[in-house]
């Protein structure tokens, strides 16, 4: 279900929003560039399929799949919907997403993201050069001729190292300023220290000159930084793709007359007019209209209630069937929506800082090799009474303990198992997600639209027969309700033909009516037909003469939600159920499903309270949901996953959107997430066992740069190669 | 060893002239969709008809 607020194109100038005229005609010359997501292609026949479908809408000037971003840009005349290129998409069986191109389109982060691959581009370029020219020093070039290959090492190595090394300095001098020590500082240092001294023992036709390892160091981490920035990047695009630009808009009747508003501006007391379909955008009474109103994204109700003058509604619910006049009692500020937008900004400051593994290791690295090098640097002092020396060798000390490996170790995982993940149809919005991902031990589940798809299918369509079935069919067809459109589905699939039924007509809260061979036929709530109504979902059907016939519904559940849930209780996890809904369907659904921990009839803040009170008992808890009123305790949970389906405030509160209907890229996510934890933890340990191995060289300035490239190098190497692992 | 003289600089250009088409590949946008590039070579859509 996505949200139905009334929304006006953004329109190329801000102030056009407040002139309409002006607004149309601005809009008339202009075309119309949309972004769709589609989760599922993958294939050179997706690409081609999708973009035929695409042209074959008319007004479609042209269309342009991405493939790696699994996104289609298209051009057309500027009253091309999303909604008919979606459904377009959907007929030729391409699973597609309206994506906000205005929000999307090329921003800082894309800018910073070439300047950072330049900058790699060039540290790479001149390493080469300089590595080839060391090559020359290390088999044993003496004299003028070292001298030289020093002199342009030195006039390729210092230009490049001050260009690309620029974000390191930035960083640090940011730090410094701030009295803070962060990963820059000693890369910094280890930089400036190496160009120093090996510009001054080329002045001096000195031994060792420590160009390449600056240079090395300088591509080393930028390549760590890149892989680090992309996955941030990406994260940051899928929350820009999540955000919701829909300015809520409302119908306002002064008199006779409508006119469109934003909800910010109406006042308690003034009268909305909310069409079929539409989601009402106010706390407030019904003055005048009947209708049936879906209360599930709010409640988790599934079975949607009647509403008819006097009814209260709040905002967020969904206007089913008739048009509504809605009295406004509470606007803005003190509506219950507004009152989950509080509890959500109240839970997420309460989620506490969660301190990254990179962080942790940072912490331990930055001052440990400040304290290293200094040591050696004043032993070598105390020791020669030599300052040269001593220099030498606080300069090898750092570049050796250079983090380049410590630099890859987090942004390689991750953008590894990102990478996997995104495949698999899951986004990964939050750069420490997978990480605390792998720590959870209790699964917290929504219901409606969750476990269920949120849509209600008839139990049993075959139960209905022959004319029975036939009027149901043309009942249902004439009517724009949930149930009906369901019910209408399952019997055309199997292949009933509608009955003759004449003056149609819909009655607005109460259901659907006609003449069927001189009998009036009623397809609708339990009351309006005649019937006593249950305590499940169902629709009843009255051929005019006879009991009425009821037709159950019941929610479907989600592809791979059965399967989520045995798989978690096979790992040991808890698994609690929360759900808005009755007590009864809450219970049978969990004995359906196998979840023995259920709680029903919760509110918003029940939720957020269950969640943060399993975290006050230590336990890591992932939360699944997708309503408004799971929001808060999306926000509160230590990790949490919506669909795709979900609410936009539920989308933007979570860590990760599932992309497709399935739920099965939860599991691979658990497992990718602690496999990529272990793949961290081994990095890092690589990383440390060859700094031990090499440190004690540097200190006893057994280090000459041969040995530094190679540890440099290496490690790097290793760590990268062992991020591909992931499985 | 005198040929270093040459060999040097004549290195030093051609580097340089991988680096700068490197960054005329970047600005052109040749690293927008390595996926899709790799599979829209294979797909003979437009090999009848070339797309105007």
């Amino acid at each position: 279900m996505t949200a139905t607020f009334e929304h006006i194109r953004p329109s190329a100038c801000p102030a056009c929003n407040v002139a309409p005229a002006a607004e149309h005609l601005a809009e008339l010359p202009k075309e119309a560039a949309l972004m769709l997501s589609l989760p599922g292609i993958h294939c050179a026949g997706c690409i081609s399929g999708v973009e035929r479908a695409l042209l074959a809408v008319p007004g479609v000037t042209e269309a342009r799949v991405n493939l790696t971003l699994r996104r289609a840009a298209v051009q057309g005349s500027a009253d091309l919907t999303a909604e008919t290129l979606t459904d377009a998409l959907t007929r030729a069986g391409y699973e597609a997403h309206e994506l906000d191109a205005g929000v999307l389109a090329t921003t800082t982060a894309d800018r910073q993201g070439r300047d950072l691959l330049m900058r790699l581009a060039v540290a790479f370029f001149a390493m080469m050069n300089v590595m080839l020219l060391s090559v020359a020093v290390w088999s044993g070039a003496d004299g003028v001729t070292r001298d030289m290959m020093h002199w342009i090492s030195a006039a390729i190595a210092i230009p490049a190292v001050i260009f690309s090394g620029r974000p390191f300095y930035v960083s640090a001098w940011g730090a410094l300023r701030a009295w803070r020590l962060n990963m820059d500082v000693p890369i910094t240092l280890a930089i400036v220290l190496a160009v120093g001294t090996s510009l001054y023992e080329t002045i001096h036709s000195g031994e060792h000159a420590y160009f390449d390892a600056a240079i090395a160091l300088c591509t080393f981490l930028l390549a760590g930084r890149y892989l680090d920035h992309r996955t941030r990047a990406s994260a940051r695009s899928a929350a820009q793709e999540l955000a919701a630009l829909e300015v809520p808009r409302a119908i306002r009747i002064i008199g006779a007359v409508e006119e469109v508003v934003a909800v910010a501006d109406l006042r308690v007391g003034d009268v909305v007019r909310v069409k079929p379909g539409g989601r009402i955008p106010v706390d407030g009474r019904v003055l005048s209209g009947q209708s049936e109103i879906d209360r599930s994204l709010m409640t988790g109700e599934s079975l949607p209630a009647f509403a008819g003058a006097g009814t209260q509604v709040s905002a967020g619910e969904v206007n089913l069937t008739g048009p509504l006049t809605i009295t406004v009692t509470a606007a803005g500020q003190d509506t219950a929506l507004h009152r989950i937008a509080d509890l959500v900004a109240v839970a997420e400051a309460g989620r506490g800082n969660y301190t990254s593994l990179a962080d942790q290791a940072a912490k331990l690295y930055a001052p440990g090799v400040h304290i290293l090098s200094v040591v050696a640097a004043v032993g070598w002092w105390l020791y020669t009474q030599d300052l040269r020396i001593a220099l030498n060798i606080a300069a090898a000390v750092l570049i050796i303990t250079c983090p380049c490996a410590l630099g890859l170790a987090v942004p390689a995982v991750t953008t590894a198992a990102s990478g996997r993940l995104f495949r698999k149809g899951l986004l990964i919005k939050n750069g420490t997600a997978l990480e605390r991902l792998a720590e959870v031990d209790t699964v917290v589940f929504d219901k409606t639209g969750t476990l269920t798809n949120g849509a209600p299918k008839p139990l049993a369509p075959e139960y209905l027969t022959g004319d029975a079935a036939r009027v149901a069919l043309a009942l249902a067809q004439g009517s724009a309700h949930p149930l009906s459109s369901s019910l209408a589905q399952a019997l055309s699939a199997r292949g009933t033909r509608p009955a003759h039924v004449k003056d149609l007509a819909e009655v607005p809260g109460y259901g659907v009516q006609g003449m069927w061979q001189g009998r009036h036929v009623r397809l609708g709530r339990a009351a309006w037909v005649g019937a006593d109504a249950t305590g499940d979902t169902a629709s009843f059907l009255s051929l005019g003469d006879g009991a009425p016939i009821a037709i159950p519904f019941a929610d479907s559940l989600r592809v791979g939600a059965a399967d989520l849930v045995a798989t978690l209780q096979a790992q040991g996890k808890r698994v609690i159920l929360i759900s808005g809904d009755t007590s009864a369907a809450v219970t049978r659904f969990a004995q359906e499903i196998g979840i023995t921990e259920v709680t029903a009839e919760a509110l918003p803040q029940d939720k957020a309270a269950l969640v943060a009170d399993l975290a006050a008992h230590g336990a890591k808890v992932l939360m699944v949901g997708d309503g408004l009123n799971d929001t808060a305790a999306l926000a509160a949970a230590h990790v949490s996953i919506s669909p795709a389906s979900a609410l936009d405030a539920a989308r933007s509160a979570s860590d990760m959107v599932l992309m497709g209907k399935s739920l099965a890229p939860i599991a691979d996510a658990m497992r990718t997430a602690t496999s990529a934890r272990a793949r961290i933890r081994e990095n890092f340990t690589i990383a440390t066992v060859y700094n031990v191995l090499a440190v004690p060289l540097a200190v006893a300035g057994l280090c000459s740069p041969l040995i530094a490239a190679l540890a440099m190098s290496s490690s790097s190497i290793t760590v990268g190669l062992n991020a591909l692992r992931l499985r | 060893m005198d040929v270093l003289g040459l060999l040097i600089p004549v290195s030093l250009f051609l580097g340089a002239v991988g680096l700068v088409a490197f960054w005329w590949m970047l600005r052109r946008g040749q690293f927008d969709d390595p996926d899709g590039d790799a599979h829209r070579i294979l797909r003979d859509d437009y090999d009848d008809h070339p797309k105007s």
